[in-house]
């Protein structure tokens, strides 16, 4: 993984984000839990501290306690079959685990259905356990194009949403707030892709695995200045990074594509494997699903832009949309290939992966590979096994 | 004149193969692995060097590959077996397409080009149905070898069927097919039938294109060759030695270095 001027900053804003949640009872400010594609301009409109399991649960993975806190969900009955985010958040919460000993205690639970269904079940159990509201933001998942009615159903669950914070906050929502927060929100997703839009250089001076690690504060923090100024601030160093000729794996030799979520717990290994082959991955559908949250908001359509926007991330997609999404992506980014991740623990991302490839590889002559693995659980992955499958798929771009 | 060595050192054999610069092959050996995966394939390929009557220093170039691969630092370099597979089926028939390797612990499909260059390929993950080991387990639960439970396969008179492909199971249900007095040749046949299953399913994932052949040492069950051109519908061409095509193909790899 490349290390950036700008890591270091990332680290204290991310230190000081969850010491701030940490101490938000201390400082009578509300507490939200919610899923990675809710929608967190209400909240920070509302001086709501947004905070979120599914990037937590990466944290346990990435300092090696995901495994651990999996398996104290499992003794406690929850399904081996299981998402690996919820039961290693689960079992963060049980006992109290991992990096920052437990998340701050929510007052509230918000959902959005844009990822996944499991959430809905997931939060319930944490509703149950704290007595608090739950709320959920059912985002239908688009088979095809967008269509009216699906934004029509999503805008009127958000003016809902504004009513549900007003009457647990007891204050009226704060509109003047919501809108520099869309704003705020809209200027970091800008950024965001213009720094992912780096990867189309040759060498690119990022890749998939800085961006895994780059993507917290436009999860966490989108909607407030501290994410635009950090994202400001990378962009120009890659600005300068590409000035020099840098590449963030030496001597790049093959370009390519990382589907699904990351292999949080293999992460190091995966970086300097793909960097001695001299394979980089200069983009990915996960990180460039933030890119997507982005609505012209300068409108008096505000909430139909921002329904459209966390209507459109790629995992919220048909397999058409994907099919063209990534034959595209290796027209702009000029990729030699595709790397799959099958994440056993993400359904809704997993499915259709043999058929996207197999259409893919049809419409570019671009190879594809498939590697089964789990984004939270180290059980789940071989090194032997990967490295047969990885290094196979690498010799076939040599001659 | 120059000597070429492949080592292909898997998960249950070691095989070595020497050639010469036509690919004619001038000795081989085949090896369990044992407890020590580097120490079978050294021997594997002391054993092939000696059937073909020479020393080390006679070989120019050796070339690893299997799963044990990254521990010969002898050899110039190593492959993945999915590429030697390919290359030495491709030096052997050089109109194969589709290329299925089973061995002891993965199964591949392959979709081979020119030169037996990959174009695209899939493997069994994380399960043992439909490898080389889940036949080993269930010929063991019948007390036969590998080539008597092809055999028995072969003279089968009624079609019973296995319902579970996982290996640990599917044990026990021939374990329990036994006690219900059910016949060996039939329980054979159920279990090559049932690998087949997984087979055409790895092998449809690249999708089928002629000629096809089979490699690894479960293309030598005739009977799993026979119920796979069955349901497959094309023939399949199984080389002399398949089990060794890997450590050919590593050696022709060794030569173009």
């Amino acid at each position: 993984m490349t290390r950036f001027r700008v890591s270091e900053t990332m680290k204290e804003l991310m230190a000081s984000y969850y010491l701030e949640a940490k101490n938000a009872a201390y400082n009578n400010t509300p507490v939200a839990w919610i899923t990675s594609g809710g929608p967190v301009e209400f909240l920070y409109a509302m001086g709501v501290i947004p905070v979120y399991p599914e990037n937590y649960a990466p944290m346990c993975a990435i300092t090696r306690v995901s495994k651990d806190l999996i398996e104290v969900s499992e003794a406690a009955g929850y399904s081996p079959d299981l998402c690996s985010y919820a039961k290693t958040d689960i079992g963060a919460d049980m006992t109290q685990g991992g990096p920052i000993m437990g998340l701050p205690k929510p007052d509230m639970l918000i959902v959005g259905t844009n990822i996944c269904h499991t959430v809905v079940k997931w939060f319930d159990v944490h509703a149950r356990k704290y007595n608090v509201p739950l709320f959920v933001i059912d985002m239908p998942y688009l088979h095809d194009d967008m269509t009216e009615d699906a934004i029509g159903y999503v805008v009127r669950q958000f003016g809902a949403f504004k009513g549900f914070l007003s009457a647990v906050l007891k204050r009226p929502f704060n509109e003047d707030r919501f809108r520099e927060t869309l704003f705020l929100a809209a200027q970091v997703s800008d950024l965001w892709e213009k720094v992912l839009s780096m990867g189309k250089k040759k060498p690119s001076p990022l890749n998939s695995f800085d961006t895994f690690i780059h993507l917290a504060p436009i999860v966490t923090l989108r909607g407030t200045q501290r994410a635009v100024d950090y994202y400001t601030q990378f962009y120009a160093e890659l600005e300068e990074l590409v000035a020099q000729g840098f590449g963030s794996v030496p001597d790049e030799g093959i370009r390519l594509l990382w589907d699904n979520l990351p292999i949080w717990y293999k992460i190091k290994y995966l970086s300097e494997f793909f960097a001695k082959h001299r394979a980089a991955f200069v983009v990915s559908t996960y990180t460039n699903s933030w890119a997507a949250i982005q609505g012209n908001i300068n409108t008096d359509h505000a909430l139909e832009e921002l329904a459209r926007a966390y209507l459109s991330p790629y995992i919220n997609r048909g397999f058409r949309y994907r099919i063209d999404y990534l034959v595209r992506l290796i027209e702009e980014f000029s990729l030699d290939g595709v790397v799959f991740h099958s994440d056993r623990s993400c359904k809704p991302y997993s499915i259709g992966q043999y058929i996207v490839k197999e259409e893919v590889t049809k419409r570019t002559g671009k190879p594809g590979l498939i590697i089964e693995a789990d984004m939270n659980d180290p059980r789940a992955f071989s090194d032997a096994q990967f490295e047969t499958r990885a290094e196979a798929f690498l010799e076939g771009f040599e001659r | 004149m120059s000597y070429f060595a492949g080592i292909d050192v898997g998960s249950l054999t070691a095989k070595a193969v020497i050639i010469d610069r036509d690919n004619k092959i001038l000795g081989s050996h085949i090896l369990g692995i044992g407890q020590d995966s580097l120490k079978a394939g050294m021997d594997a390929y002391g054993e092939a060097l000696k059937k073909a009557g020479l020393k080390r220093e006679d070989v120019t170039s050796i070339v690893s590959t299997g799963y044990s691969r990254k521990r010969f630092t002898e050899a110039a370099m190593q492959k993945t077996e999915i590429s030697c597979h390919a290359r030495g089926i491709a030096a052997v028939f050089p109109s194969v397409r589709t290329l299925l390797d089973v061995g002891g612990q993965d199964s591949k499909s392959m979709k081979v080009g020119g030169e037996g260059r990959v174009l695209d390929f899939a493997m069994n993950d994380k399960c043992a149905a439909g490898t080389g080991r889940f036949v080993d387990v269930m010929a063991a639960a019948l007390s036969l070898t590998l080539d008597g439970l092809s055999d028995a396969a072969l003279s089968f008179k009624e079609e019973l069927s296995l319902s579970s492909t996982c290996t640990v199971f599917g044990e026990s249900e021939v374990v329990s097919l036994l006690s219900q007095g059910q016949s060996v040749p039939d329980i054979a046949w159920a279990i090559v039938k049932s690998i087949a299953d997984r087979l055409v399913s790895l092998v449809k994932r690249v999708g089928i294109e002629q000629d096809i052949a089979m490699s690894g040492g479960m293309a030598k069950n005739r009977a799993l060759v026979a119920r796979l051109e069955d349901r497959i519908g094309f023939d399949i061409l199984v080389p002399p030695e398949p089990q060794l095509m890997g450590a050919f193909g590593a050696a022709i790899i060794a030569k173009g270095r």
